[in-house]
């Protein structure tokens, strides 16, 4: 167990590594000329190349490249100034210190993703489950009904109906805001609550549906039928025997919709105006704040590939015959 | 007096997409404690149905179940699902064929093991854990103390196996139904299986159902034979008589078709012709007809329209006179069969 | 099929030391190669043309193993095979092209092994169109015949898979393998997963085509019976060894390994109470085939099993009052006697 979670992380450190080196080399290493885009519109060739040697950019691009990873650890001196570790380099568009305006953004994502999660796991498999449990019926039907127009949902059209309907109209809900949870976590919880909704309709209806699935196909198992022909009560085959086995499909989808999870949140950030990674990805772009884009696809990877890690343990620790192999 | 199982006129029907299987059609038989009765038949004969059917582990909302299964005097068809969790793996245990799969791959074989005896005997986890070694020991797996935590994938097919035995012996039940317990095992492993079941019944005097569809397996183990084709108990009778004077056509058709160790080689199997029907619309009249070489013996249409009934003890149901039937087993089976 | 039957044709296909060990993959931090699964460890075999040749064996002993080696669906570790003495081991798809047509192979499992989206007609004239073969009569006059041949109607060409029973798709399956006219045909538990009535047509089937069409048979199965009826000689294969090799009445009337002996009196049989044989039985289950035991592999459950076993591997040798060809890998051979296996009559 200990082995595989080593050889995991292992694994993790050289994929990240590999990331940071294509991406630094897609942004830095194209003819492109950062030190132009910061050196704005009335740049003279002196000036560009002040830019140039501040920056460093005028040495080799793997020695570039080595100063910037040895930065993120031990931090950085550049002519301006000391950026402390872990060192990104400074913004163009605003000339802060990018890990500055990373720890201020982190959390907002991570807040959405995390409760996104969470909300869609336990609404999603909890349909399933009932659906599964009284297959056939009518709440099933209703079930699988709903999951087929959740399917067909977008997060800015929910989004937008959730505002109007919810906060506007019934006053039932806060409007979506981030409140760091350290400080208040009533209202962290209540100004997230539109934003974990939203992001986890299309999910719920996904997780819905498989877990039906699978839930069905583990209840026609031999082990189950085993487990009945001992004498255990339908409730316990149910949730012992027939769920555990559909954990393990559900972990690994999961694992594989992680991806996709964070760009829901991207899209989320966006349609209620919270200041998280995705906005500021999206807003280095469109200003070629090249620290700033690099800084935010490190750290989203970084984010991915530990929940991969995560979610592999935790495959680990569903099925013994991984765990065991 | 009553037998301590009991199963009357039973018939199963699954309703699917296609129509309704009749997959157990009009089946009776008895069992005393201690006796093993043997219930041979091809895949589709219905003989696995019949005893899920004896636990109640039909899914109702697919299964009508007609008829009497009486169970040391309970009656098991239409019993509310509470009374049967107090029986299944306490009064009757059952052991399934494939030990892979019908074991859970998520939990360990001791906790698999103990879980039947804490529901049954209320017992407490460190007790259902001394007795789920005690039970490895008994069915003969090494190391019981270390086993005992080990994941079923970490057992090899034949360990598996009598782990499985172990789990359905663990409440001492007076009736175990084993279903083809041996078809997954090679035959070293099949001996030993086979010989470990015998032994635990000698101690325990539990009654024991063996379905196969090996008649191999049963010549040597069970005390009653109930051969089974499409639904329908078509021979029955204490095992020697019927292996060595069988009398169904169907009966004569499985012994011609098996290659034996002690049979001649010059000898040519005799297979029957034609394929098994279709539960979803079984031929009237005798379920064997259409495949059995002496309809027209018989005379008139009895075979194509009237059911033959089974003799209780020791018969046939077929149309041929008793007389006939030993006469052609005689005179034309007992030769080719070497 | 009697014993006059050709027994002495000359040897289609050999093979020599034949090995195939797969690799096990661990270790930390980077994976790589840190054991073997020993599934074929240095066989011997001949099957002669025209003859019907059993291996028999428990699962993982090597036999269906041996069977994909000796038709090249499998690259051997080391060892050579022999197709009319010659040397096709290392022979590329262009090189095998002609030995292929020649050699086909029945598979177990009549419902995985046919394409469930192409009919009859095309299944069986796949091969054909492989090779570029057109018999006289065109493909579709060859398939018709096939199907006749194998007790199919012919009017059944454009039907799809899923329309046949097991045993007739089993059918179908020798139809295929029959289609190129092949000298050879390994047949890997053809009849395995068939039901005991079907078994029996699919056996008679196989046996009237080895006897009218002289094919060479290489017949795998688990079942002794099944390979006792169908062929004239036969190998026991234990844990990637042949331990006994002989005519069918050496192996089922006068077998020297106890392997053997214990297999043989481990087989349900009719009539036991009758006349009880001396009951012979192995204790635990096949050692892992990535650690073998030292020596003879057998020896772990060997009732005779003594220091010599451990240390020294028995070749495959003919033990004395054994007949010529009947070679058993044994350092204390049993006597040839019957004690143990029903008379074969």
């Amino acid at each position: 167990m200990l082995r595989f979670l080593a050889r995991r992380t292992l694994g993790a450190l050289v994929i990240i590594v590999l990331i940071s080196a294509i991406t630094f080399a897609l942004f830095f290493a194209l003819p492109s000329q950062p030190a132009l885009m910061s050196c704005g519109k009335n740049c003279t060739p002196d000036a560009l190349a002040l830019i140039n040697k501040n920056l460093g950019l005028d040495q080799p691009v793997p020695v570039q490249y080595w100063h910037y990873m040895a930065g993120i650890f031990t931090g950085r001196d550049f002519t301006v100034g000391h950026c402390p570790a872990p060192c990104f380099g400074y913004s163009f568009s605003n000339q802060q210190p990018v890990w500055g305006t990373i720890v201020d953004r982190f959390p907002t994502t991570l807040s959405i993703t995390v409760g996104g999660a969470v909300v869609f796991l336990v609404v999603g498999v909890g349909i399933g489950m009932i659906a599964a449990a009284f297959r056939g019926t009518w709440i099933d039907k209703f079930f699988s009904s709903l999951s087929l127009v959740g399917n067909s949902l977008q997060i800015y059209f929910v989004g937008v109906i959730a505002l109007a309907v919810l906060v506007s109209g019934l006053h039932w809900m806060d409007n979506p805001a981030y409140y760091p949870i350290t400080e208040n976590p009533v209202k962290w919880f209540t100004g997230m609550l539109i934003p974990w909704l939203v992001l986890s309709i299309i999910f719920i209806a996904n997780y819905s549906r498989m877990t039906r699935s699978q839930m069905i196909e583990q209840l026609g198992e031999d082990h189950v039928r085993t487990a009945r022909a001992k004498g255990l009560g339908r409730r316990t085959v149910f949730f012992r025997y027939a769920w555990r086995g559909a954990l393990a499909p559900i972990v690994t989808i999961f694992g594989i919709d992680l991806g996709s999870l964070f760009g829901g949140a991207i899209i989320t950030e966006f349609t209620f105006s919270l200041h998280g990674l995705g906005r500021l990805a999206v807003s280095s772009v469109s200003e070629t704040d090249l620290p700033t884009l690099m800084a935010v696809m490190l750290v989203g990877c970084t984010a991915i590939v530990v929940a991969n890690i995560v979610v592999d343990a935790a495959y680990a620790v569903i099925d013994p015959r991984v765990r065991l192999a | 007096m009553n037998a301590f199982l009991s199963v009357r006129d039973l018939s199963v029907r699954f309703s699917t997409e296609d129509g309704t299987v009749r997959a157990v059609d009009g089946l009776s038989f008895t069992l005393e404690r201690g006796r093993t009765l043997g219930i041979v038949g091809e895949s589709g004969s219905g003989k696995s149905v019949t005893n899920l059917a004896v636990l109640g582990l039909h899914d109702p909302r697919t299964t009508e179940i007609r008829g009497e299964i009486l169970l040391d005097g309970q009656e098991m068809t239409g019993a509310p699902e509470s009374v049967l969790e107090k029986l299944r793996g306490n009064k009757a245990a059952m052991i399934f064929q494939d030990s892979l799969t019908a074991l859970s791959p998520y939990y360990t074989v001791g906790r698999q093991i103990a879980e039947p005896y804490r529901k049954h005997t209320g017992a407490s986890r460190r007790e259902a854990r001394l007795r789920a070694v005690e039970m490895l020991r008994r069915v003969g797996i090494p190391q019981p103390e270390l086993r005992v935590d080990d994941y079923p994938h970490q057992f090899s097919g034949g360990m598996r196996q009598r782990a499985m035995i172990a789990m359905a012996l663990v409440c001492d039940p007076e009736l175990l139904i084993a279903d083809e317990p041996t078809t997954a095992l090679d035959v070293t492993v099949q001996a030993q299986i086979l010989d470990l079941l015998g032994e635990l019944q000698q101690e325990t005097g539990a009654a024991i159902i063996l379905i196969t569809h090996d008649l191999g397996v049963v010549a040597g183990t069970v005390d009653d034979l109930l051969v089974m084709y499409a639904g329908r108990a078509v021979e029955q009778g204490p095992v020697r008589e019927v292996l060595r004077a069988p009398r169904h056509p169907y009966t004569w058709g499985l012994l011609g078709s098996m290659p034996r160790l002690a049979a001649s080689v010059d000898e040519p199997l005799t297979p029957i012709p034609g394929t098994p029907p279709s539960l979803l619309a079984p031929p009237p009249g005798c379920p064997f007809h259409p495949r059995c070489g002496y309809v027209s013996e018989v005379g008139g249409d009895r075979c194509r329209t009237e059911r033959p009934g089974l003799p209780p003890g020791r018969g046939a149901a077929c149309h041929l006179s008793e007389e006939r039937q030993r006469s052609v087993f005689a005179e034309q089976i007992r030769p080719r069969l070497g | 099929m009697d014993d006059t039957s050709p027994r002495g044709g000359e040897p289609l296909l050999v093979a020599e030391k034949l090995t195939k060990h797969f690799p096990v993959r661990g270790g930390f931090p980077i994976k790589r190669t840190v054991g073997a699964v020993q599934a074929v460890d240095g066989i011997d075999l001949t099957v002669r043309a025209g003859e019907s040749f059993g291996l028999v064996g428990e699962s993982g002993c090597g036999k269906s193993t041996t069977g994909r080696l000796l038709t090249r669906l499998l690259e051997p570790s080391a060892g050579r095979i022999l197709y009319r003495g010659e040397d096709i081991t290392r022979a590329s798809r262009k090189e095998l092209a002609p030995v292929r047509s020649e050699i086909q192979m029945i598979f177990q499992d009549p419902y995985a092994s046919l394409n469930p989206r192409h009919t009859v007609g095309k299944i069986i004239s796949g091969p054909m169109e492989i090779h570029g073969v057109t018999p006289p009569g065109g493909r579709e006059g060859r398939v018709r015949e096939l199907l006749e041949t194998v007790g199919l109607n012919p009017e059944h060409y454009n039907r799809f898979p899923h329309e046949f029973s097991g045993g007739q798709r089993q059918r179908i399956g020798v139809a295929r393998a029959l289609a190129l006219e092949p000298k050879v045909v390994v047949a890997d538990e053809p009849v395995s997963a068939l039901d005991v009535s079907i078994q029996a047509q699919v056996v008679n089937l196989l046996q009237r085509l080895q006897r009218e069409l002289g094919i060479a048979f290489l017949f795998i199965a688990h079942d002794l019976a099944v390979v006792r009826h169908v062929s004239h000689r036969v190998a026991v294969m234990y844990l990637g060894r042949i331990v006994e090799v002989g005519t069918r009445d050496d192996i089922y009337g006068r077998p020297r390994h106890p392997y053997t002996h214990a297999l043989l009196s481990a087989v349900p049989v009719l009539g036991d109470w009758a006349s009880p044989r001396e009951r012979i039985r192995l204790t635990g289950d096949v050692p892992s085939p990535i650690a073998p035991p030292s020596g003879c592999r057998f020896r772990t459950r060997c009732w005779k099993a003594r220091d010599r076993c451990a240390a020294e591997a028995p070749p495959l040798v003919r033990a004395p009052d054994s007949a010529e060809g009947h070679l058993s890998a044994c350092h204390f051979p049993e006597p040839p006697t019957t004690a143990a296996a029903p008379a074969a009559r």
